[in-house]
């Protein structure tokens, strides 16, 4: 069956949430005007991301009704869309919600916040600390959420996978660098790099919905793309230009997809994690047990 | 591997900036722009990218001639504007700048040299900002990123700006987008020059070509090598080291002036906020 995805690739207004939920209810009905059963909406969307200081004044929590509320624009659409989440206990992180007919059926905490060169994110938010799978139904199964950086770590993308996702989606506000340079467009290639390798090694397909417009000096590139279980591109939206980005995934595919290239099955899970047992306890100085020698 | 000069792409560069001065006009919540055209390169490609973002209507181009600023300069600036089709406003500075130097001498002419060139970058961020008020308008900056690093400007003077469409630009690659928007073809060749006496030029002064200079820079900056590592890949030895020291020396030009924290929350320090807040934009 064909699984219809839109990627809204919009520019939201820094710190302006009223604006940016109308924006988001304007998408929404757009998408679904357009069949899609999922419309994805890029990191931050209710709120933009140079935030700084403003993260208290435009956080809410995850069961707010002007979230919830948000996806009843379409009903029965699943909604992936990026806001400043405030927990209970007053922890303020960089969310995804994955809502339907005003529930929230799904929420990842960005848990890669870089701190680096022009990216400042773990001063002002805090990290999460799951990662998780999140059921949608037939035909396709399980998302599995991330924000951004979070796809620079192989790690998480591959546990999702591993976790039963047939989709991943990555919300992302990627600032551009060095525009049309060698240097500024390998960091887009970067980014096909990491979204095809995901694809093909975890036989998944790749929702990749990343903003435009400017805060600050910054430019966000777009170039949102969605990609099948077999690596091949499905969709790809322009570089800095609003764009309603729409494809689908073909869900039969994968059960094909996934018999002969049965990567998923094959991994040595149990192997990878005493391996991983080994590597933290010595990064932490920690003495391995004595290894018996075959 | 090479010291090569930066690469650009003029028409993706060109579409970022523009989209970038748009961006800061409606944040900012003005339609308008000010901009001081020397008649050199930088401004007029402020100039172009400005009236390619917002209209030349709505684009005011002053020109601040000092009496020893050459014709040609002015010459050019009018190119600019005959070729945009944007506002101009001519004010000379030269009856602002001199009474001021004559009201407190007694320099010898180098010091007086240096005096006069701060001065006249003052005077001009003056009536800069003046007219902005009068245009109902902010001020583009035209400083690139080769004098950035150097230092090679005045603090309050021609650094005086709302926002810096061209400071990530090295010298070489600002030629390069000039070219891609039309700037004529008089100003592209010309040796550039501040103008701030009679057969100054900035390569004279600061005592090597910008394309040296810009590679030595994107070497040391961008790529974040060594010393010796730029001297291995064949750049002069010493004029990497006298880059080096300059880049340093000047960090305080490019940097707000430190506050004495005393408070739980003290501005810049820990009261972070962007530039632009909710319900700050003009009208709002």
């Amino acid at each position: 069956m064909e699984y219809r995805i839109a990627l809204a690739q919009l520019a939201p207004r820094l710190g302006e949430v009223d604006d940016n939920l109308e924006l988001a209810r304007d998408w929404l009905r757009r998408g679904a005007a357009e069949g899609a059963q999922l419309v994805a909406f890029p990191e931050l969307a209710l709120t933009g991301y140079l935030l700084a200081d403003l993260v208290p004044e435009v956080a809410m929590r995850s069961d707010d009704p002007r979230l919830l509320g948000l996806s009843r624009e379409a009903p029965g659409v699943v909604v992936a869309i990026g806001f400043v989440e405030e927990t209970a206990a007053h922890r303020f992180c960089n969310s995804a919600a994955l809502l339907r007919d005003g529930e929230l059926i799904g929420l990842h905490r960005k848990v890669y916040l870089p701190t680096y060169g022009m990216f400042d994110e773990g001063r002002f938010t805090r990290a999460g600390d799951r990662i998780r799978t999140h059921r949608v139904g037939e035909p396709l199964g399980s998302i599995g959420l991330s924000i951004c950086e979070d796809f620079w770590h192989a790690s998480l993308p591959m546990l999702q996978a591993h976790a039963g996702a047939s989709l991943l989606v990555n919300l992302a506000a990627g600032p551009a660098r060095a525009p049309g340079s060698s240097a500024g467009l390998a960091a887009i290639a970067g980014w096909h790099k990491m979204q095809d390798t995901y694809a093909l090694l975890g036989t998944v397909a790749v929702a990749f919905c990343n903003r435009v417009g400017n805060e600050e000096g910054l430019t966000f590139w777009g170039g949102s793309r969605l990609l099948g279980a077999d690596g091949s591109t499905i969709a790809e939206g322009p570089l800095y230009e609003e764009a309603l980005v729409v494809g689908s995934v073909e869900t039969d595919d994968l059960r094909m997809q996934r018999y002969s290239l049965p990567l998923l099955s094959d991994e040595r899970l149990e192997l990878t994690r005493r391996e991983l047992d080994r590597i933290i306890a010595e990064r932490a100085a920690i003495p391995p047990p004595d290894e018996e020698e075959a | 591997m090479t010291a090569a000069l930066p690469e650009i792409d003029p028409a993706s560069t060109l579409e970022v900036i523009t989209a970038f001065i748009r961006s800061q006009a409606q944040q900012t919540g003005f339609q308008r722009l000010v901009v001081g055209l020397s008649g050199g390169v930088d401004s007029a490609t402020v100039a172009y990218l400005a009236a390619r973002a917002i209209g030349p209507d709505n684009l005011l181009a002053v020109r601040m001639p000092y009496r020893s600023s050459s014709a040609d300069s002015e010459a050019d600036a009018m190119r600019v504007v005959t070729a945009l089709g944007c506002r101009t406003e001519r004010v000379e500075i030269t009856p602002m700048v001199d009474p001021m130097l004559a009201l407190i001498s007694g320099d010898d002419e180098g010091a007086l040299r240096v005096r006069r060139g701060n001065v006249m970058a003052r005077q001009r961020m003056i009536v800069l900002y003046d007219r902005s008020a009068a245009f109902d308008a902010v001020v583009v900056g035209t400083s690139n990123k080769t004098e950035a690093l150097l230092g090679y400007g005045t603090l309050h003077g021609d650094m005086a700006c709302a926002f810096a469409p061209i400071g990530d630009l090295y010298k070489s690659q600002l030629r390069a987008v000039a070219g891609a928007l039309g700037v004529p073809e008089q100003i592209l060749a010309k040796p550039p020059s501040a103008d701030l006496w009679p057969g100054q030029t900035d390569e004279d002064e600061l005592g090597a070509g910008y394309d040296d200079l810009d590679r030595i820079l994107f070497a040391l900056v961008d790529r974040r090598w060594s010393v010796d590592r730029c001297v291995a890949a064949g750049l002069d030895a010493k004029l990497v080291t006298w880059v080096e020291q300059r880049v340093a020396r000047n960090e305080f030009k490019r940097q707000t002036p430190p506050v004495a924290k005393l408070s739980l929350r003290t501005p810049g320090i820990d009261h972070l906020y962007p530039r632009r807040r909710p319900g700050s934009r003009r009208g709002s």
